[in-house]
């Protein structure tokens, strides 16, 4: 079944939300009930038809076309089916995903695959900062799923992380894996400083240069370590890039030594 | 006994009587075929017969690097016990005595399944804290430090309610030599049949027994109507032709490996004819009061 495309008239003059453009809301809605979802941010209401261009099919799969930065919370919620966004994505894109696959062909801002618990997204451009972080107050960020950014990240990447593999294959920015709970990091270029800052466990893995290391990270040696090629597998089924990173011999760093300490940073062995 | 004749071989109008019991896969690798043989030799060996190992389990088949989670050699071991509660025990022990203590092994769920018995989730203990759980998509991994880096093992195993024990046959030769080469080819095809394992060493059990005893501490005891050297003294299973017996056990995780695993082993002693092997094949059974599975040789040859 050809899927639902939302084709964007204009760049809008607000923020909208399009958290009830998922599979799950959309599901029996007719084309003409769609059209009257509303999706303002602000006090003039904006509904789906004012917005977009709708060219009817199935719910359970969405396009949007000519997406730009002000779209926030694409994905929201996201439970089966699959979004592809032809374009850039505003905040919150994929927030609190469950399951079912969000395709970015462009850009991603801040907070992406914030507190997502399951499915798969792809960035190909860039992401904001705090992909797959908590909003404040929250007390984990990313639950499960796996989330790809083909370009880089900015600070704060996988912030609280709980669960789940986030792949950049481009650099990462400042405190990437800051606070981490669990889960995996790779970062298959470049990082910014301290990255680990305060994690108690999980595992990131960096390819390229780093910044600046915490001094609270410990060397504990270098290792060929199965687990790495079991982590190699999976990362590989959705980039080859981050598969060739993880094979080898690695350098594992323990830390962060200020909190818990029982996270793991592995770096290229160079000696 | 009425008797059929296949190759000059005399095969009994009996059957095989087997029983109901659990069943778990795993699968071991290593940095070599023969260090995962040898993880899993070591947690088989004393696994031959439920009645004093608790468990009977052996090698079902190896497995090439591009079989394996991990992409090393691997083998894949099959378990069997009489209960849930014993097979979670059995695969718990020998795993941990065995598998975790043999250099570079790591170990994963060989069987897929709702239900599911702990592996690493019951191993992760000897990490003591140092122990790091690694989920990936929909599977979780237990990595725990060794002194040899780091020993891997996936958090459970499937477990299976369907599985059968006790499928067997009696091989009955003139001498020992040539029975012992039939019961050998017999073993070879069994191992190239899925599911389906032979426990007890080499896959072959030279004494096989009967319920009880005269004694009565002794659970089971030498089956003396097939000991050629009672021939004369005992009521006696045997031809006149008969000096040597020997016994193949199955056991599968389903009745259809049992009887594929049979098959494969009456062809393979049947292509030998008494000449190069044994005059006659029979099976063990109860009477067919006691095993829900009966495994017909007539239904079963070549």
């Amino acid at each position: 079944m050809r899927p639902l495309v939302l084709g964007l008239r204009q760049r809008p003059d607000q923020r909208l939300d399009l958290s009830p453009l998922v599979p799950h809301l959309l599901a029996g809605k007719t084309a003409a009930e769609i059209e009257r979802i509303e999706l303002q941010t602000t006090k003039h209401r904006v509904t789906v038809g004012d917005a977009f261009r709708l060219r009817p099919g199935g719910t359970d799969q969405l396009r949007i076309e000519a997406a730009c930065d002000r779209l926030d919370r694409i994905g929201q919620d996201l439970r089966d089916g699959e979004i592809r966004v032809e374009g850039d994505a505003g905040i919150h894109a994929g927030r609190g995903m469950r399951g079912g696959r969000l395709a970015i062909d462009g850009n991603a801002d801040a907070w992406a695959a914030s507190g997502m618990s399951g499915g798969h997204i792809e960035i190909s451009g860039t992401a904001g900062e705090r992909l797959g972080g908590p909003l404040p107050g929250e007390t984990a960020g990313m639950r499960g799923g796996t989330v790809v950014v083909r370009g880089d990240a900015g600070d704060r990447a996988a912030d609280r992380m709980r669960r789940g593999m986030i792949i950049i294959e481009g650099n990462a920015g400042a405190h990437a894996g800051s606070r981490m709970i669990a889960g995996t990091l790779i970062v298959c270029r470049n990082c910014g400083p301290m990255p680990g800052y305060l994690m108690s466990r999980g595992t990131i893995m960096l390819a390229g240069h780093c910044e600046e290391l915490s001094p609270t990270f410990v060397d504990c040696g270098s290792h060929e370590l199965v687990a790495m090629r079991l982590m190699a597998e999976f990362a590989g089924r959705y980039s080859k890039r981050a598969a060739s990173m993880v094979s080898g011999r690695l350098r594992r760093l323990a830390g962060d030594m200020a909190v818990l300490g029982k996270g793991e940073l592995f770096v290229k062995d160079r000696d | 006994m009425p008797q059929l004749i296949a190759n000059g071989v005399r095969i009994d109008d009996t059957f095989a009587e087997a029983f109901g019991m659990r069943a778990t896969a795993i699968v071991i690798t290593a940095e070599s075929a023969r260090w995962a043989r040898q993880a899993a030799d070591t947690m088989t060996g004393f696994a031959t017969s439920v009645i004093g190992c608790g468990s009977e389990a052996a090698i079902d088949r190896e497995l090439a690097g591009n079989e394996t989670p991990d992409g090393r050699p691997g083998v894949r071991v099959l378990l069997f016990a009489v209960s849930t509660a014993e097979l979670q025990k059995q695969l718990q022990t020998r795993v941990a005595q065995c598998v975790l203590t043999s250099p570079g092994s790591a170990c994963y769920a060989g069987l897929a399944g709702e239900e599911k018995l702990k592996l690493g989730d019951a191993l992760r203990y000897f990490g003591d804290g140092w122990q790091i759980s690694k989920r990936l998509g929909d599977k979780r991994y237990w990595r725990v430090p060794v002194m040899d880096g780091e020993f891997v093992c996936e958090a459970t195993t499937g477990f299976t309610k369907n599985a059968v024990g006790g499928g067997n046959l009696i091989l009955m030769g003139k001498e020992s030599r040539r029975t012992l080469a039939a019961a050998e080819a017999a073993v070879k095809a069994i191992r190239a049949v899925p599911d389906a394992i032979a426990p007890f060493p080499g896959g072959i059990a030279r004494s096989g027994s009967k319920v009880g005893s005269k004694y009565k501490k002794a659970p089971a005891s030498t089956n003396e109507a097939y000991c050629p050297t009672l021939k004369g003294a005992v009521e006696s299973a045997l031809d006149p032709d008969v000096a040597a017996v020997l016994e193949i056990v199955i056991d599968g995780l389903v009745p259809a490996a049992v009887a594929a695993a049979m098959r494969a082993a009456m062809a393979a002693v049947v292509s030998l004819g008494p000449a190069q092997g044994v005059v006659r094949i029979g099976a063990g059974n109860y009477g067919g009061k006691l095993g829900p599975h009966h495994f017909h040789l007539k239904d079963l040859l070549p």
